[in-house]
């Protein structure tokens, strides 16, 4: 008996049915087409995993740690988390109880959403976000609600902004500070006046804190090192930005015990644990990195003051990012919409960038580049959209 | 005083020293102006000494030999290792001389077109400098990696072209 292709759809769960599809995805299909492209699009790390961190996994091969590792993570990788978010954030979490390792910061978010939401809850984004917010919460069950922010505020979520989307509904909100994709952070002050309308409407935070160590200006502060926030965060983050180790699929959620069992027991049954290799990996990282994560930090810091510095001379805006690895500059002197511009700039300049839109409504008007690429890259990379911009003007490409 | 962007300076030329007044004004986030000044103090304080390039002569089609030698010296009164140093290093086919500390004084790289030059450079000249009493040659077979690059990395970006 033979099934029509229309009829299995149909039969498929509808909330799978009605997720749209990436809208990074198209333009990666176009990019991989062309030859000789200049990739502003990437969201990891240029950089390979600092080789000690590899030659330790090796070791760890030889050693025999091939099985699974305890659910909740590896012990001795527990207690590096501890020790290291202590240190560098001032934040602290029993290893026993209070930290998971997971598949990713990517499982992470996405076993907080499931544990935090009732269905129909909402759940709110500072918006232009990382694109896993929106489909993560609605396969949890719940309701994305996005809170627009704009370049004028540095893309910083304001208080009142928040408070303005509140419903009886809401349930938590999502902070990711530094931005992907804006690389905007935000500071103490900030955080303050946000903790105390969360405090004050009883909501939780899934603080994806990934980008933290690349920040730039400032210290970063962790929302959970506020007072009354560290019950009501699930701080999530991991290996894959700072230490360049996106491959090896090892993140981390810390939170209070309670919202933690919840979230193990998810993590229990669907994943049952992290892979050990990259839990060996990450134990290596997180106690002997620190030289190589600074001399990678230093470099995409010397990165993006020579790329804003070029968008601004290209003659786009572009707000200062002070964190993680992308800028987000402004093409709506152009005329264009971001997704015209990417696929212009792709084709005519070959230069990959990702269309600010596909972030959310308010990234409209914008393009994310990041700055995850060799010097010598990203100025080839400015020679030829500067090229392409000044036919544009010309109005030499044909739109 | 050597601030910290003057190190980021000298760390940007050594990577690639083709890099312009402009690009590295914009990376270390300083005038044009200022940038180039702090270079030219650099230059006339002997910090930089010069702009090269890396090659590898392995590739290129030539006789070039190079050995490293362990020089020891018994360094007398009046004459210190500043001074053997010196008598070693005028020689054009030295490439470098480091003093050392450990089982020998002197570490030299020296240069020839064949294993017989660099050998008669060795008994004929280094060998005879007064003060010199024994040397190790050691030649060189293949280059890995040199002033922090390696020659034939097999390493390349495994990356997407775009992810989120
Ligand atoms: C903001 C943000 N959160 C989470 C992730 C996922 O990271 P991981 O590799 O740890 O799953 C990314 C990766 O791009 C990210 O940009």
């Amino acid at each position: 008996m033979s099934i029509s292709v229309n009829s299995i759809a149909s039969r498929l769960s509808p909330i799978v049915n009605d997720l749209p599809p990436s809208g990074i995805r198209r333009f990666f299909e176009l990019a991989n087409s062309l030859e000789g492209v200049i990739s502003l699009g990437v969201g990891e790390p240029d950089f390979r995993t600092p080789w000690h961190v590899r030659e330790a996994c090796v070791y760890s091969l030889e050693k025999g740690y091939t099985g699974y590792s305890a659910n909740a993570g590896h012990p001795e990788l527990c207690a590096a988390i501890s020790n290291y978010l202590e240190r560098r954030f001032d934040v602290s979490y029993h290893p026993g109880s209070e930290i998971l390792v997971t598949v990713g910061a990517s499982e992470a978010i996405d076993l907080a959403l499931r544990t935090l939401l009732l269905p129909g809850e909402e759940v709110l984004i500072p918006e232009p976000a990382y694109v896993s917010y929106r489909p993560c919460t609605l396969l949890a069950g719940g309701k994305p609600v996005g809170v627009p922010t704009s370049a004028d505020d540095e893309f910083r979520m304001r208080a009142a902004d928040l408070e303005a989307a509140i419903t009886p509904l809401s349930k938590a909100v999502i902070l990711c500070y530094p931005s992907n994709p804006t690389g905007s952070t935000l500071s103490r002050a900030d955080l303050e006046q946000l903790a105390e309308v969360i405090i004050r409407h009883d909501l939780f935070v899934i603080a994806d804190e990934i980008y933290a160590e690349l920040t730039y200006q400032g210290e970063h502060v962790s929302i959970a090192s506020l007072p009354g926030m560290k019950e009501r965060t699930i701080l999530v983050s991991g290996m894959s930005k700072a230490f360049a180790m996106t491959g090896w699929r090892i993140g981390y959620a810390c939170t209070n015990a309670e919202i933690l069992h919840g979230m193990y027991k998810i993590h229990q049954y669907s994943i049952m644990c992290a892979p050990i290799t990259g839990q060996m990996a990450a134990i290596e990282a997180l106690t002997r990195g620190e030289t190589e994560k600074d001399r990678m930090v230093h470099s995409y810091d010397q990165r993006r003051r020579f790329i804003v510095n070029a968008f601004r001379d290209l003659g786009l805006d572009c707000h200062e990012p002070k964190g993680a690895f992308y800028a987000f500059p402004s093409i709506k002197s152009t005329g264009l919409s971001s997704e015209q511009f990417a696929e212009l700039a792709l084709i005519h300049a070959k230069v990959a960038m990702v269309p600010g839109s596909v972030f959310g409504d308010s990234g409209e008007g914008f393009l994310r580049a990041s700055y995850a690429t060799s010097i010598d890259s990203l100025q080839e990379a400015i020679e030829r959209l500067d090229g392409f911009l000044s036919r544009l003007r010309r109005g030499d490409i044909d739109l | 005083m050597l601030t910290p962007i003057h190190l980021d300076l000298l760390h940007l030329i050594e990577e690639n020293s083709r890099r312009t007044p402009d690009i590295l004004a914009a990376i270390v986030g300083r005038e044009v102006n200022e940038v180039k000044a702090m270079i030219q103090d650099m230059e006339n304080a002997k910090i930089i000494l010069r702009y090269s390039a890396t090659i590898n002569w392995e590739k290129v089609e030539t006789n070039r030999v190079t050995a490293f030698i362990d020089v020891k010296v018994t360094p007398q009164r009046g004459v210190g290792f500043d001074s053997i140093a010196e008598r070693i290093y005028r020689f054009p086919e030295v490439r470098s001389v480091s003093l050392m500390s450990g089982a020998y004084d002197l570490s030299i790289a020296v240069e020839g077109s064949s294993i017989q030059e660099v050998a008669r450079f060795v008994s004929d000249k280094l060998s005879t400098i007064e003060h010199i009493i024994s040397t190790t040659t050691h030649f060189k077979l293949k280059t890995y990696k040199q002033e922090g690059v390696i020659f034939e990395d097999q390493e390349e970006d495994h990356r997407l072209v775009i992810s989120p």
